[in-house]
Parts: structure tokens; sequence; C-alpha cells
């Protein structure tokens, strides 16, 4: 009787085990130094390469002739080893590995530590640094400690303007930003079957906030029929009765809408108890809460209104910008005032354009309120996608109506 | 592997971000990243850092799986880091470049000389000596080679 994590790793939690990777990824961020890594190696060999992705979502465009010039190494190298490769444009990693990349039961490693994310498909999906990547690159395999799980219960329904994002914030405060640490997260119980997938992925997305290796979700008909839409065909996981090192209950209708307040994830407050704030941007994006829902949720709430502060939305990715451009939600988005970002991670990781000035105040929808991250002297709240909606019309921190 | 430096002490959650912020990143030029280590969680830091053990609060590391962070603190001419526990892409990107990391609960006084040996496992500070956990058989081996990158030009 295994967790998820001991049945895909075939190995009992605490053993390490050798194991190959089904999928392999890196960015235009850590694919720089992953490259440098292989290729001090010393060895021209390269595992086989359709397990292989590079994906430009960090700098994209790029700022600066410095960044240009390293990504173009990069580029070139990837057109010339054939690897799966998405250039500027074509959104954020850990998206495009959700559009019916990986599969249930596969073994993935991002180089980025949100690559827990893809443990919302029933994968163990982890992040590892650039020359674990390197290694990767070579061998097709590295090494697991088979983690330890801690089971997260959820029970009923969201009520009133609480969503995914808040269920996610509760978890991670609850764990704290080392609850979990070296451990997996499985979230289980009667709450998950009414979740979508776009909800999923956002829990999955938070687990690294809490120090887990990946979360992970068994798949379920929701998730058969996501992939379905994908072109994938896969069937569904059964659980087996498991033993979890913890277990965490949570009534998804006790839930409210919530924020993280600089400058840590796992230090939480009702929205309300902070209304009034008053903001300089909302940023609407990265690989949490940037999809399409997210968009056409956040439409619903200023359409035929403008936005009193600046605002930067940010499709995950280029699929989830043309549905947008399709449905009429771009439009509503560009006539209340927002500025539309390229696909990619945008302002998150304080990089390039959206960067917060001194003194700065962002609600934001990203999973990182570290200190300076988004701009030196800036201060990043996180929050929902109904928060940020309601907050950008009205310019401060604001609690979301019930729709 | 032995070491010996004097303990610089910095406090729980470090994220990677504060070891070296994202605006650093875009560069092969390792200099630029210890010129900026913990820049923007305590500028007076940096000149600190030669030969020093760090002693860090729970969870050092956390975050970002940026490898800049390790690198720039080994660069730094840090001897290892010390803390209670590490985020774990942290461990294995630290391991990975040749940086020592040691989980232990050390109360930290700044400056004062801390000694390790990893092989007998142990560390001291303030006459206090403590049994220090065992790294993984191929943690050991890659931390011995230098780093990972040495481990496999040494298997080829």
């Amino acid at each position: 009787m295994a967790t998820l994590s001991e049945r895909i790793l075939g190995g009992n939690a605490g053993e390490y085990v050798d194991r190959k990777v089904d999928r392999a990824y890196v960015h235009d961020g850590t694919g720089v130094l992953t490259l440098e890594a292989w290729k001090r190696i010393g060895s021209d060999r390269l595992t086989d390469t359709t397990r292989l992705s590079m994906l430009f979502d960090h700098i994209v465009p790029a700022n600066n002739s410095t960044t240009a010039t390293l990504q173009h190494e990069l580029r070139e190298f990837a057109r010339g080893s054939f690897m799966h490769f998405s250039d500027v444009g074509c959104g954020i990693c850990h998206q495009i590995m959700s559009e019916g990349i990986v599969l249930p039961g596969e073994v993935v490693v991002g180089a980025d530590s949100h690559s827990c994310t893809s443990g919302v498909f029933g994968a163990f999906s982890t992040g590892v640094g650039a020359t674990d990547m390197a290694a990767i690159w070579l061998t097709g395999e590295t090494w697991f400690r088979v983690p330890e799980t801690l089971g997260i219960h959820l029970s009923g329904m969201f009520s009133g303007a609480a969503e995914a994002k808040d269920l996610a914030l509760t978890y991670v405060s609850r764990l704290g930003m080392d609850g979990a640490t070296y451990r997996a997260l499985e979230f289980i119980g009667d709450g998950v079957a009414g979740l979508s997938m776009d909800d999923r992925l956002v829990l999955s997305n938070l687990s690294v906030e809490t120090g887990a290796k990946t979360g992970l979700f068994y798949a379920d008909d929701v998730t058969v029929q996501y992939l379905a839409r994908a072109g994938q065909t896969v069937k569904p996981q059964v659980p087996e009765p498991c033993t979890y090192v913890q277990e965490l209950s949570i009534d998804l209708s006790e839930i409210v809408p919530l924020v993280a307040v600089p400058h840590r994830v796992d230090t939480v407050k009702p929205v309300r108890e902070i209304a009034g704030l008053p903001l300089d941007q909302v940023f609407v994006g990265t690989c949490t809460n940037g999809r399409y829902s997210d968009l056409a949720r956040f439409a619903r709430i200023v359409k035929g209104k403008s936005v009193a502060v600046r605002t930067i939305v940010v499709p995950a990715s280029r699929a989830v910008l043309a549905e947008a451009i399709r449905t009429g939600v771009l439009a509503i988005l560009v006539e209340a005032g927002c500025t539309i970002g390229t696909p990619g991670c945008g302002p998150c990781l304080g990089a390039h354009s959206g960067v917060l000035g001194e003194g700065e105040v962002c609600l934001s929808t990203a999973n990182r309120n570290f200190k300076n991250r988004m701009g030196v002297g800036g201060a990043i709240y996180l929050g929902s996608v109904a928060t940020a909606a309601a907050s950008a019309l009205e310019g401060e921190i604001t609690e979301p109506e019930v729709s | 592997m032995k070491g010996k430096g004097p303990a610089v002490c910095v406090g729980p959650d470090i994220d990677t971000d504060l070891v070296i912020a994202g605006r650093y990143l875009r560069t092969k030029d390792h200099s630029i990243w210890v010129e900026h280590v913990f820049e923007d969680l305590d500028p007076s830091l940096a000149p600190l850092l030669e030969g020093s053990v760090i002693v860090a609060g729970k969870n050092f590391g956390c975050g970002s799986s940026r490898e800049q962070a390790a690198i720039a603190i080994r660069e730094a001419g840090v001897v290892a880091v010390v803390a209670p526990s590490f985020a774990r892409i942290f461990f294995r990107n630290a391991i990975n470049v040749g940086l020592p990391l040691i989980e232990c609960d050390l109360a930290c006084m700044e400056g004062c000389l801390v000694t390790f040996d990893l092989a007998e496992g142990w560390i001291e500070a303030e006459g206090k000596k403590h049994a220090i956990p065992p790294l993984s058989p191929r943690m050991q081996a890659i931390l011995s080679a230098g780093g990972l990158v040495e481990y496999w030009r040494n298997q080829r």
C-alpha cells in the first residue's frame, strides 16, 4: 500500500532510487547554466532528446543584448540538438507542460522550482537545479529520495468569492514555508472532484512554497477529460490505502478571500482586514493564475468598467492568449485599461517589464512575495484573480464581491 | 572533508532571491553574483564571507531553484553553510557545485570559530560538539569529487 509518489518512483519513503525521467525541461534562465555545466562535463552526449524541452519564458522577448546573446546561444543549441523547443511568446514552461505534454504516472523534472505544478496530473514532477539537469541531459536519469507524503484532505465546495488561490494560501499558511520540506503533498478527499484542472493547477503550483517536492492529485475523470481535450488518452489512477506522515483537513466552504502580505507567502490575512491599502500596480498572470479561466474571470468583473491603477495582464501561454482573443476576453481587458504582456512569466521575477519602483505596492496573482522580488523597495501582496480584479477597479486592495 | 571558519549569522527562511536577486542572473560572469551576494538581505555581509561558515536558521535556500545562489556563496569563499534544515533544491544544488552543507541547529555567535569534520560526523562551536547526520553515499561521492560536473567527468 503506497502513496502516489511511492508508486511512481517505485520505492518506499526514505529510500534513494535512480529513475529514468520521462520529461526534463529548462527555461531561458536555467538553460544557460545547464548548458554551461553540460559542456564542462566534457561529453557531447545527450540522452534521447525527444524527452528534453527548452522553453523561453522568463525574459521574453529579450530585454537587452546580454540576455539576447545568451538566448541566441541556447536557441541555436536547442535547435541543433532536436530537443523540443518553445520560443519567445509560446508561454510559461509549466503551462506548456500542462497543455498535453505531462501525463499521469510520469517522472518529470524541470529546472525551475515551480515544476511541482505538473504533479496535478498524477505525475511525480519536481524542480532541480542546472547541474542536476546537465547530468540528466547526459544520462536521462537522476536520483531521488522517495519522499514521505503529507495528505491534504479537501471537503465541501467554495462559497462566496473564494477561489482556488485562497485555498492554496490557506494550506501554505497552515503548513508554513518549510512545513513540507523533503515531503510530497497529496490532495485528496471529497472536495477534489468539484475542482477544475485550473483550480488544481493552482494548488499544485504553490506546493513548493511549503518546501514540498511536488503536489500530487490522482488522475480522475476531470483529468482524463482535460487531457482528452489536449489530444491525450489516459486512464484514471485508483488511490490505494496508504500512510501519510501528517494530515491536514480543509473545508472549502470555510475559505475566505485572502492575501499573503510582504514578504512571506505563509503570512496571510483576510482581504477585508487590509482592504483600502492603496496600490500602484495589479499583476494578473504567472504559472499560478495566468490561465484562460483566470483571464475570463478577471474580464467578467472589469467588463464595461475602467481599472483605476496600472494593471498588467500576462497570459500564461499563446494558447491562452489565442482563446482570450477568440472569445472576446482580450478586448474586454484592453477596453478596461489593462496592459497585455507577452505570454511568459512577466513581472513575477522582477527582471524585466513590470518591475516595481521604490515604495510601490503591487497586488499580484503570482506565488512569491519575497523582499525586492519584483523590484528593489517594492511590496508584493499575493491574492486571487477575483481580489485582483476588484482591487484593480478601486486602485486599492478590495474584497471581491460574490459573483 | 574538514573545515573551519568564523561564523556569519543569518536568520531563518532565507530565500534564494535574497542570496542573489533576479536582476543579476542573466550573465555567465560569476563575479557579478559574488559582488551582489546577499545584497537584498544585508549589503554588509558580502565582505565577511571569505573563509567563513554561514550559520543560518531553518529552511535556508527556499524559493527559486536558481543555482547561482549556491555558486555565489561558494565563490564568495564560504567554507560551509550550517542550518537546521535546507530547502531541497538548494540542498542538491549546493552539493552539486561542491559547497558543503551541514544540517545542525547551532546557536550562532557572530564571528565565533566553527570547525567541522564531515567524515567523522561532527561540528564544534563555542566548545560544544554536535553530531551531524551523514549525507547519502551518492551525495558524499559528489561532494568528494568537488561537485556533480567533476563526478561525471571522473565517470567518463
